[in-house]
């Protein structure tokens, strides 16, 4: 018992030195980049990037362009999460809906979203409304397909002993569908968040007023590569926080789950 | 025994069944006919692939015969019922119920008060020595255990017939035995009709009052053999003359059956 404990602690230590590690390394890494001649314009290092964060509250932009995303992400990974769900459902369901829906998804999911957000102008307008439409778009056929193929390959033998034990059809899909798509459900988030993150430039492509892919697009126009640069890693940071979230929503539903180390 | 004089619990009448495959039609079943007693315990031996699995399921009510049907207490089956419990090799257990939400799983769908479908769950849990373990998650538990619970899951269903597709296939030659002896306790307390299907000879002998030997492809009935040892029986049965007698008797015959897969 005693062994066992001190030998899983010192395993989550090694795993933070290791982080640790990682950090330093990707902080030398930058600093060689900014001393470069050429690499040095795209990338001053921290002394001129953290700084910028008060450069661009002071102009007004820093909170406006990440509640600006964020609302974009928000209403756009939502519609897309309840929209995906049913329709996931559906097309594990009904053949015919798989069979119509899904090759359309895969078609257009290879199409960079860049591509099409100018056809979505044209029917919706400049602002936000395209870029939340976008997100809604790219991060449905995400967790549509990903949802659906949870669902098919759920172990039939537990809807069969489910079944002999006197479950009928409302039983097994309240008791066994559903608790054994949620592991596939959290996937499909994760997946969807960064697909909505992915998507978020091109969103922003389309005459946003605010947001950080719009300000980034901005900022290169003006060749301000240090609080560009932070706009990129606060996209980043955005991206680990939300993904961590997920990893805690995840351990509290699906402790059950067997894990291949 | 007197098998005669005791009521046909389970008649499985001119069973056919046919499955479409890529090559056209490929015939699993050919006409099986059985009387199984009530109480009584069968075990069903034959080379894989030879059917055994699909005679479950039809009992089960989980595949429907090409032709034939099953009587239960001499009313024909449609579909599955939780008169015929079932435990799967693959164990089958929820991941996401604890060993008690497990066992409570036939009790919940037949919508027995609360407080009483724990009882009865903690009883079976009790019954195959997992006491201690209720709250346990299945991923916690070794493959032994988990098919424990899966038998206790079965009976608190409170079934007629147990039906067991090579329950005992997957586990390891100790515990296979260990969990071979419980059942029989069981079935000797609790009298359940048992179908029992294996492909290990000495684990049939050790269980049933009749063996039934099936054929290779397409599956019939090719002989059914009285264990005539009497209960309770242990390991020890195994040194029984009566026992070595009866296992070369079966082994030739599964043997040949295998001999015939195999060309
Ligand atoms: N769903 C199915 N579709 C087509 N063929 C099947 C199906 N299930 C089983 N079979 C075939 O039927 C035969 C009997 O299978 P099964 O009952 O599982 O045998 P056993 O349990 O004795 O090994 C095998 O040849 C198998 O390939
Ligand atoms: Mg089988």
């Amino acid at each position: 018992m005693n062994e066992k404990g001190t030998k899983k602690k010192k395993i989550v230590i090694s795993d933070k030195v290791w982080l640790l590690i990682s950090l330093l390394a990707a902080l030398l890494v930058w600093y060689l980049l900014s001393i470069g001649e050429a690499t040095g314009r795209s990338f001053p290092f921290a002394d001129k990037v953290v700084p910028s964060v008060k450069t661009m509250i002071d102009r007004g932009a820093f909170w406006k362009d990440i509640a600006s995303s964020m609302t974009c992400v928000g209403i756009g990974f939502g519609l897309g999460f309840v929209t995906a769900l049913p329709v996931a459902f559906l097309m594990a369901w009904y053949l015919p809906i798989q069979k119509i829906i899904e090759p359309w998804i895969n078609f257009i999911r290879n199409i960079p979203a860049l591509a099409y957000a100018p056809l979505l102008v044209i029917t919706f307008g400049v602002g936000q409304k395209p870029a939340v439409i976008l997100i809604w778009i790219c991060t449905f056929m995400t967790m549509s397909i990903t949802i659906y193929q949870g669902i098919k390959n759920i172990d039939v033998t537990l809807i069969k002993a489910a079944r002999v034990l006197g479950a009928n059809d409302f039983d097994i899909f309240l008791k066994i569908i559903c608790p054994a798509t949620v592991p596939f459900i959290i996937t499909a988030i994760r997946l969807g968040l960064g697909a909505a993150l992915t998507t978020l430039l091109a969103a922003e492509s389309t005459g946003a007023q605010a947001g950080i892919g719009m300000r980034i697009r901005s900022l290169s126009n003006s060749f301000e590569s240090a609080p560009m640069l932070m706009y990129i890693i606060l996209l980043g940071i955005i991206g680990l926080v939300l993904l961590k979230i997920v990893d805690m929503i995840e351990r509290k539903l699906t402790g059950w789950q067997e894990k291949i180390n | 025994m007197a098998r005669e004089d005791k009521l046909v619990k389970l008649k499985i009448d001119n069973v056919y069944k046919e499955y479409e495959g890529r090559n056209g039609k490929m015939v699993a079943l050919n006409g099986v006919n059985l009387d199984i007693a009530e109480n009584e315990f069968i075990c069903v031996v034959g080379p894989s692939g030879c059917g055994k699995s699909t005679l479950l399921n039809i009992i089960a009510g989980l595949l429907e015969p090409t032709s034939g049907a099953v009587y239960l207490d001499g009313k024909q089956i449609e579909g599955t019922g939780v008169e015929r419990g079932v435990v799967f090799q693959q164990y089958a257990l929820f991941p996401w119920r604890t060993v008690i939400k497990n066992v409570m799983f036939g009790l919940e769908m037949k919508k027995v008060p609360k407080d009483q479908t724990e009882q009865i769950a903690r009883k079976y849990i009790k019954a195959v020595g997992l006491e201690g373990f209720e709250n346990s998650y299945p991923k916690e538990l070794s493959g032994g255990m988990k098919q424990r619970v899966a038998i206790a899951r079965a009976y608190a269903a409170n079934p007629e017939v147990l039906l067991l597709d090579e329950p005992f296939g997957a586990l390891d030659a100790q515990t296979r035995v260990q969990l071979q002896t419980e059942l029989l306790n069981t079935w000797e307390q609790e009298k359940k009709t048992c179908f029992f299907i294996t492909h290990d000879v000495d684990e049939a002998i050790i269980l049933a009052q009749r063996v039934i030997i099936m054929s290779a492809r397409p599956g019939r009935i090719k002989k059914i053999v009285n264990i005539d040892i009497p209960y309770p029986r242990t390991q020890e049965t195994k040194s029984h003359p009566r026992f070595l007698e009866l296992k070369a008797e079966i082994w030739n015959e599964v043997y040949q059956e295998f001999l015939a897969v195999r060309k």
